[in-house]
């Protein structure tokens, strides 16, 4: 388990120049910080109390019209005790491609609903929630909707128990 | 009940005519009984497996082939394995309705099937109010549709029910419009003078133009009286998982089953009957030669090819086309067919009195 | 907890009594998990009213696999396998998806015979895909013919892939750093006859359905969805296309050997089903005409360049691409740690999990039969959905 927050240092595909779009997040107000870890495309990172204001520019900002959430998912980190919340922004005009990440509480995970600005965000939400247990502020319709509703535990977190799991064998050294 | 009548009526003719007691007419009347069982069961395992082999041909496949030569015994063993089938009834079902819904839709079709001309002397009921009759029965199957549905207590056989009810009470109306038609070129309501009004022509090439709409509008009204595809919305698989059958089974499915295929045998008899001449061969004035060749071939087999064509025609029909939506089934009918079958009723009219025959009436 | 959470009996509890004894209660049915019209096991609970659409709920799990949690605990090439059973009609995009990320990722070129080979099984599978959904559309507005017409002509291409890759559904073709095998000798030939062949049976398609009245009642202006909608909820491929949004990766973030061919996209302008009906006839048009530019070109070269062998560990981080299934976008979000040789999270972004959604916009005030059209000119693939 590596340290997710804190970037290797021979990290090789660092870019130099910077992307103009993420430039210019950074020196909004919105506390984002540039996410070296999203490989090509471009990332940042931003806090909990600011990602909804920051996802409502991105979509509502003309130059930018991300008009299409393309995924939302999350990305369990015990050693952080942190679950990061990631949405794939998508503008079917300009053809840009974002990805945000949002590190929530692990313990108490809880963000605000994005479905006001796109609604697919109603599902792709529940299946987080689903599976990782983040619950959405304000959310329509917060239900499981893979799984049972009576069924206990979040089966993508990775310290995820039931009776019926299997245990992947040690790798052979 | 009427459907004993009718038997009864058969057995008491046999019996006065052959002199026998009260058990001799109980002979004959199971005589009869079984008699129209077997040819009821005969003919719609024929009509099946028509059915399917000519969807098969339609579909660039077989169809059955296993079960004796080219699986000619299929549908014999399709109607044992229904027979022996467990018969279901769902916990929460009306089971008296449950019971009368699929005997009330066979009893409707025996009434009709009796009614048929096959030949002047292979007719077993001609009743002087034939076309009337025919009318009055095939109402009387929508009832049992109705009732299944109802008495399955299943949404989605309540769904196909009041399609049915909906569907069946607005097409009769075309239907019957186009029996009108016919009635009023023949003269007569009695099913064997119909056809001999027919001995010099067909009705449907000396209607004019009145008949062959008539006869359009028959066959399609009378296929969404069948419930057969495209109208075939109560059953409509693929919407309503078999809409008002969905929870019959065996024998009880059985019997929606022989009655769908008889009813397409007598739907099909009655258009051949009123407007292609019935067991009529086919005539042309003045070729004395050509129309004795065809009186040699015998009336049933005229009536049976007649009747042939159409179902083919209706088959052909179903393995085509996509369903039609429940709204647009109910546009069809009340803006299209009925303006359609009112004028032409009015046009017979004024045909028949005037007198614009392209060819001589007798009588 | 700061949102109430809720069970579906909340939500289909039916409305309160009417006012009046002459309003209409609107009740609830359940259709699916096993309905004919479903295609596997989904299930929607519907609100109606007489006849008519009041509310689509999706309901599903009845073929939830825990994909991304078997893939946790999977190499790179033993995930490949796996995607095979999500959208088993887009077996080898899936595969592709895989394969392409972890090539970006570990910074691995290929070589021109790979990407040509892919290319032209991906549209190869494209063109079987909708044929078989062509049938599967006639057979659930009620005409049955076609729906056997539709799996008799995909045969030809599935011999393609018999023949050549060994399966018929799930191929697991496409690796990481290449492909399972070599082209089979016959190919070219057995491809070229196969793509005359669908281009006739196209034409028959048009005459038998596309022509018809009755196709043409219950397509038009049936399940209209706007392109803000389309985009808005997150719809991609035919659906969007159809919707007027010429979005087309192929097109737009061209990968395989896409740049170097000509071909349309094909775009409606309504939104409706009879637009997504043309919108896939069309692109089995278009996609035999990719075909027919890229099966006299394929240059020589080898076919896998990753030892088999081999141990792939991708360096830390959250890797995101994505491609354009016969469904819509297919993405995979692909998280490493940069110390295993097992992604630390990998996520499908199925395009028919999203899709489906659209359908409760598209269905409101239509009738029960519209709703079936309209599940299947989504051509919803029920495992991809559930994963």
């Amino acid at each position: 388990m590596t340290d997710a927050d804190v970037p290797s240092p021979d990290e090789p595909a660092e870019p130099t120049p910077r992307n103009p779009l993420i430039e210019a997040l950074i020196a909004s107000s919105y506390g984002v910080t540039d996410d070296p870890l999203s490989g090509s495309n471009p990332g940042v990172r931003v806090p909990v109390e600011n990602l909804y204001d920051l996802l409502a520019h991105l979509r509502s900002e003309p130059s930018l019209a991300f008009n299409c959430l393309l995924s939302h998912t999350a990305v369990d980190r015990p050693a952080d005790g942190t679950i990061e919340l990631l949405y794939v922004l998508q503008s079917l005009s300009t053809g840009q491609r974002l990805l945000v990440t949002c590190p929530v509480n692990r313990d108490n995970a809880s963000a605000p609903t994005v479905c006001g600005l796109w609604p697919i965000a109603e599902w792709q939400e529940r299946e987080v929630f689903d599976l990782f247990g983040v619950t959405y502020e304000k959310h329509p319709d917060l239900r499981r909707v893979f799984l049972d509703d009576d069924w206990r535990g979040y089966p993508l977190r990775k310290d995820y128990q039931d009776d019926f799991m299997l245990t992947p064998d040690e790798p052979k050294q | 009940m009427s459907a004993a009548i009718v038997l009864l009526t058969l057995a008491e003719r046999a019996a006065a005519s052959l002199e026998v007691g009260i058990w001799g007419t109980a002979a004959w009347l199971a005589v009869a009984i079984v008699a129209a069982i077997g040819s009821m069961s005969l003919l719609g395992m024929a009509l099946v497996l028509i059915e399917r082999k000519v969807a098969a041909r339609f579909q660039s496949r077989l169809g059955p082939m296993r079960v004796g030569p080219h699986g000619l015994f299929q549908t014999v063993a399709d109607s044992i394995k229904l027979l022996i089938k467990e018969d279901i009834i769902p916990e929460q079902a009306d089971r008296i309705l449950f019971f009368l819904a699929p005997t009330f839709s066979l009893i409707a079709t025996l009434l009709a099937l009796v009614i048929v001309p096959v030949s002047p002397t292979l007719h077993l009921v001609d009743l002087n109010i034939g076309v009337v009759f025919f009318a009055a029965v095939s109402g009387f199957g929508v009832l049992g549709i109705l009732l299944g549905g109802w008495s399955s207590n299943n949404k989605w056989s309540l769904l196909g029910a009041m399609r049915a009810g909906a569907q069946f009470i607005s097409y009769e109306l075309s239907l019957t419009l186009c029996l009108i038609v016919a009635v009023l070129f023949a003269g007569s309501l009695q099913l064997s003078e119909v056809v001999a009004s027919q001995a010099d022509g067909w009705w449907i090439w000396r209607g004019h133009v009145v008949t062959i709409v008539a006869f359009v509008v028959f066959i399609i009204a009378s296929t969404a009286e069948l419930n057969r595809p495209p109208f075939d919305l109560p059953e409509a698989e693929s919407e309503l998982t078999g809409g008002f059958h969905t929870e019959f089974s065996g024998l009880r499915f059985a019997f929606f089953f022989l009655a769908e295929f008889i009813n397409m045998f007598v739907a099909s008899a009655l258009a051949a009957t009123l407007f292609l001449g019935g067991w009529m061969p086919f005539q042309v004035g003045g070729w004395d030669t050509f129309n004795s060749v065809m009186a040699i071939i015998p009336g049933p087999i005229w009536f049976a090819g007649k009747v042939a064509v159409i179902i083919f025609i209706s088959m052909w029909v179903r393995w085509t086309f996509p369903r039609l939506r429940v709204d647009q089934l109910m546009r069809l009918e009340w803006k299209f067919l009925l303006p359609i079958g009112i004028a032409n009723v009015l046009i017979a009219a004024v045909i028949i009195l005037s007198g614009l025959y392209f060819f001589p009436v007798g009588n | 907890m700061t949102a109430p959470i809720r069970t579906l009996d909340d939500r289909i509890r039916p409305s309160d009594t009417p006012d009046s004894p002459l309003d209409t209660q609107e009740y609830f049915i359940n259709m699916g998990p096993q309905h004919p019209a479903t295609h596997g096991v989904l299930r929607l609970m519907l609100k109606l009213d007489g006849e008519t659409i009041r509310e689509v709920i999706p309901v599903l799990g009845y073929i939830h696999r825990g994909i991304e949690k078997m893939g946790e605990a999977m190499t790179y090439r033993q995930f490949v396998h796996l995607t095979d059973r999500i959208d088993y009609l887009s077996a080898l995009v899936n595969n592709w998806v895989v394969a392409r990320g972890v090539e970006v990722a570990t910074g691995t070129e290929t070589n021109d015979r790979i990407e040509y080979i892919r290319t032209i099984f991906a549209e190869i599978e494209r063109i079987q895909s909708h044929m078989l959904w062509w049938g599967v559309l006639g057979m659930d507005l009620g005409a049955f013919t076609p729906f056997l017409y539709g799996f008799r002509d995909r045969e030809t291409l599935t011999d393609i892939f018999e023949e050549t890759i060994g399966c018929r559904l799930t191929m697991n073709y496409i690796q990481p750093g290449g492909v399972m095998h070599d082209l089979h000798p016959n190919f070219v030939k057995r491809t070229k006859a196969a793509l005359a062949y669908s281009k006739s049976k196209l034409h028959e398609y048009e005459e038998l359905l596309s022509g018809n009245v009755i196709l043409q009642e219950r397509t038009r202006d049936v399940g209209i969805l706007s392109a803000e909608d389309a985009v808005a909820l997150g719809v991609t491929g035919p659906p969007l296309r159809a919707s007027g949004v010429a979005y087309d990766l192929r097109k737009v973030e061209p990968y395989g050997v896409y740049d170097r061919v000509d071909f349309r996209t094909a775009v409606g302008s309504v939104g409706d089903c009879w637009d997504r009906y043309w919108v896939r006839v069309e692109e089995m048009r278009q996609s035999i005409h990719i075909v027919e530019q890229l099966i006299d070109n394929i240059p020589e070269g080898k076919t896998m360049l990753m030892k088999p062998a081999k141990k792939i560990v991708i360096p830390e981080g959250v890797y995101y691409n994505q491609m354009e299934t016969a469904r819509g976008i297919l993405g995979m979000v692909l998280v490493s740690d940069g110390t295993s040789d097992k992604p630390y999270r990998i996520h499908l972004r199925s395009p028919n999990f999203n899709n489906l959604w659209a359908l409760d916009a598209m269905s409101r005030g239509g009738r029960l039969g519209d709703l079936v059209a309209n599940v299947s000119s989504l051509d919803l693939v029920v495992p991809d959905i559930d994963r």
